[in-house]
């Protein structure tokens, strides 16, 4: 990157679209997801003077775009970056914007914005974007003169990318985008209110150690600070010295290897029973990289209250947020866990782990085994899902969107490489599939990308087929098709008495759609079926499509229901 | 856990749009905010936010961390009464009759500690600083002669301990220039 002289370097007068351009290849941006408009139609000239340097990909919606650069971003651990015109474009990327907040993903989105003169006075296509998206960014700021263009868009990339990450949108009126001036850019390294990272207390590090080593019965339960830190190395080291078993969140998937001896499977609503009934079993609860989501935690008030939590985190306003912690420890997760590790007696725990291994049996044969080799007519979700882990070799990436295939497929995915897992955690964005596997596939561009949908989802952003063969993204996508917005339904069925109100779904021919779109496709009814439509879509070179039509009423269990504790989680 | 008073101070940098960001963290937890003064703060550059609200120590702790992610808040602070001098101000506008028709109208200004601030043919204006409940017996004193504008400020406040402000920033320019 060094080598590349860019006229970052250099003062000259350029115009304030042009500096954008340049903001973005000084950071190291080489993909842009975006769609044009009126208000950022000067930035567009620019991408199309520089389309050898910054790729633009043309999406068929705002959300889209955004959605993509999350993929891209979740994958590859850069920032991503989307574009989006004034009033109704910038306000398509809220949805994207709430996501990428909640599930801490560094995004920058650049909005166009009526000209500064007409700021406030209702002007065609207006929307006051910085006021809709403060409570969802890390930070948001409005540039009405293009002299600010080179410091603001350093400090948005600092800003997404540093600390815990988050989305951060930068809007400019028409008017700066036209505007000449001197351009000069320097990187920002440091903003005076703001700072990343806490300094690490060696103190607490120790005392994180000395409860470790004096536990009985240690459990670790892992998020996505660990992918976000980069510290697979340092968790799998911590496991494997410490001989503790370690469950981990929807976010957390990927980040160990899914056959590794000491992975216990996920906790929260839809985890596995070992790890969630053992949660309230446990005498030292080390959480490392997560925020004791609800989701997770089920019942706060009888959620392992007899264990002390060490709560290693990276932002200070999530400790004691929803659970105590004995011994917080901030920092970045890979520096403590480092600072923690010649700390860490080497040790086993045959007794309590095979208590993991008991409940795991029990798991096994009441729900797991059913699901993976059903008796019953109808192909279940699980099969699909294992399926394409034998196909893949347990080495794709794979992108779900929400509702029960979700839960299946964290569930039932295995993984050998982190950053592996894309999904919409924290907000629960139905769409969310699609989109992000596009950039999930421009982010790692040698490695298999999967996406994994619902019939429902799937039609929420099914216009990114057009982007796909457009672009030639090679994603692979699967609609799991029952016929229902299955998670509601399964709510209904349990807790609203089996009123189906609002729930089945009557579809379109999904293929003709696929190949409407050019992208070959392929329906699979019959079981017998499913190995080589596997096969044939994961070979095939490019985009492919692949309607699976799965049981309609099958129930992800276990499950905790809202309001219930984790001990209470359920079979059936 | 008991609800009671809580004045939270926020430092941060003089944006445009950040008063909507710290307004934001109250909304997002449902806490009325009961007065809200925004001025400059001893260091240039540096703003003030007073907030006063009433709600459970865990919960104001909770803001009070949720407020100092913000990316422009420098530091916030959250104290009891018992921890800072607090005052509000008022502003009475009363009919210029009453001053000289009325005695006791003049016995209520000296006895409350209040100044008159302007008089005119018309009307004249009491200014009252002091502890919300000072300033709500001088409002009752005066209601039944007419009060034909009234207005009270926010809480100010500054706190008994030292905040160390100026220390974060020293630092952080610290770190800048090594």
């Amino acid at each position: 990157m060094k080598s590349e002289v860019t006229k970052a370097q250099k003062k000259i007068k350029i115009t304030g679209s042009e500096a954008v351009i340049h903001c973005l290849l000084a950071e190291g941006v080489k993909t842009v997801y975006g769609y044009p408009g009126g208000a950022i139609m000067p930035i567009y000239d620019e991408l199309f003077k520089f389309q050898d340097k910054l790729h633009h990909v043309l999406t068929r919606h705002e959300q889209g775009a955004v959605h993509a650069a999350q993929g891209f971003a979740r994958v590859s651990g850069k920032v991503g970056v989307a574009f989006a015109t004034s009033g109704p474009g910038a306000t398509n990327l809220v949805t994207g914007l709430a996501d990428a907040q909640i599930d801490s993903n560094p995004v920058v989105c650049i909005t166009g914005q009526v000209a500064s003169h007409l700021l406030g006075s209702d002007a065609f296509q207006e929307t006051d974007i910085v006021g809709i998206s403060t409570p969802i960014t890390k930070w948001n700021y409005q540039i009405t003169d293009a002299n600010e263009i080179p410091a603001i868009l350093a400090k948005a990339f600092y800003i997404a990318r540093t600390g815990r990450p988050g989305p951060v949108l930068i809007d400019i009126t028409k008017d700066a985008q036209f505007q000449q001036f001197e351009f000069e850019y320097k990187k920002c390294t440091d903003i005076r209110s703001y700072k990343p990272v806490p300094d690490i207390d060696i103190t607490k590090v120790e005392a994180a150690a000395q409860l470790i080593n004096a536990a009985k019965k240690p459990m670790i339960v892992f998020g996505q600070g660990i992918l976000l830190g980069n510290a697979e190395e340092e968790l799998k080291t911590f496991i494997e010295k410490s001989g503790i078993p370690a469950a981990w969140t929807v976010l957390g998937l990927s980040a160990l290897d899914s056959d590794h001896p000491l992975n216990v499977g996920m906790v929260g609503m839809h985890g596995n029973y070992a790890p969630n009934l053992l949660t309230n079993e446990c005498d030292v609860l080390i959480a490392l990289g997560m925020r004791f989501d609800d989701r997770v935690t089920g019942d706060l008030s009888r959620y392992a209250k007899q264990a002390k939590v060490i709560h290693f985190e990276i932002d200070p306003s999530e400790i004691d947020k929803n659970v105590k912690a004995a011994v917080p420890v901030l920092g970045n997760v890979k520096e403590t866990l480092q600072q923690m590790m010649p700390l860490i007696e080497e040790k086993t725990y045959p007794e309590w782990f095979g208590e993991f291994k008991r409940l795991y049996d029990i798991e096994f044969e009441k729900v797991i085994q059913p699901e993976l080799e059903p008796t019953k007519e109808g192909l279940t979700m699980a099969e699909v899902i294992n399926q394409i882990n034998k196909e893949s070799n347990n080495e794709a990436i794979v992108v779900s969107d929400v509702g029960q295939h979700q839960m299946f497929t964290c569930r039932y995915a295995k993984f050998k490489n982190s950053k592996s897992n894309v999904t919409s955690g924290g907000l629960g964005t139905m769409g969310f599939a699609l989109p992000a596997s596009m950039g999930a596939a421009m982010g790692a561009p040698n490695r298999p990308v999967v996406a994994i949908a619902g019939d429902g989802g799937y039609q929420m952003t099914i216009q990114e087929l057009g982007t796909i063969y457009q672009t030639q993204i090679p994603v692979k996508i699967v609609v799991l098709n029952n016929e229902f917005l299955g998670m509601v339904r399964q709510w209904q069925q349990l807790f609203f008495d089996k009123r189906y109100a609002s729930t089945e779904m009557i579809n379109p021919d999904f293929v003709k759609i696929a190949e409407g779109y050019h992208i070959p496709a392929k329906k699979v009814t019959k079981r017998e079926e499913l190995a080589d439509a596997i096969h044939e879509m994961m070979t095939t070179e490019g985009a492919y499509f692949l309607e699976v039509v799965v049981e309609k009423e099958d129930n992800v269990f276990p499950m905790i229901p809202t309001g219930s504790s984790v001990s209470e989680c359920r079979l059936s | 856990m008991e609800e009671k008073f809580y004045t939270i101070t926020v430092y941060t940098e003089n944006n445009v749009g950040l008063l909507n960001r710290v307004s934001g963290i109250f909304l997002k937890r449902h806490i009325n905010i009961e007065s809200m003064n925004a001025s400059r703060s001893e260091i240039k550059g540096v703003h003030k936010y007073v907030i006063l609200v009433k709600t459970t120590e865990d919960w104001v702790r909770k803001i009070t961390g949720q407020l100092e992610k913000q990316i422009e808040v420098i530091k916030a602070f959250y104290h009891t009464d018992e921890e800072i001098i607090y005052q509000e101000s008022a502003l009475f506008k009363i009919k210029s009759d009453l001053l000289f028709d009325e005695r006791q109208i003049q016995n209520i200004i000296k006895e409350s500690n209040s100044q008159i601030v302007t008089v005119s043919r018309n009307f004249f204006v009491i200014a009252k600083t002091g502890r919300r409940h000072e300033i709500e017996e001088l409002s009752n004193e005066l209601e039944p002669y007419g009060i034909m504008q009234f207005v009270r400020s926010g809480r100010i406040s500054v706190s008994k301990e030292t905040m160390e402000i100026s220390n974060i920033l020293e630092k952080s320019q610290e770190i800048k220039t090594n």
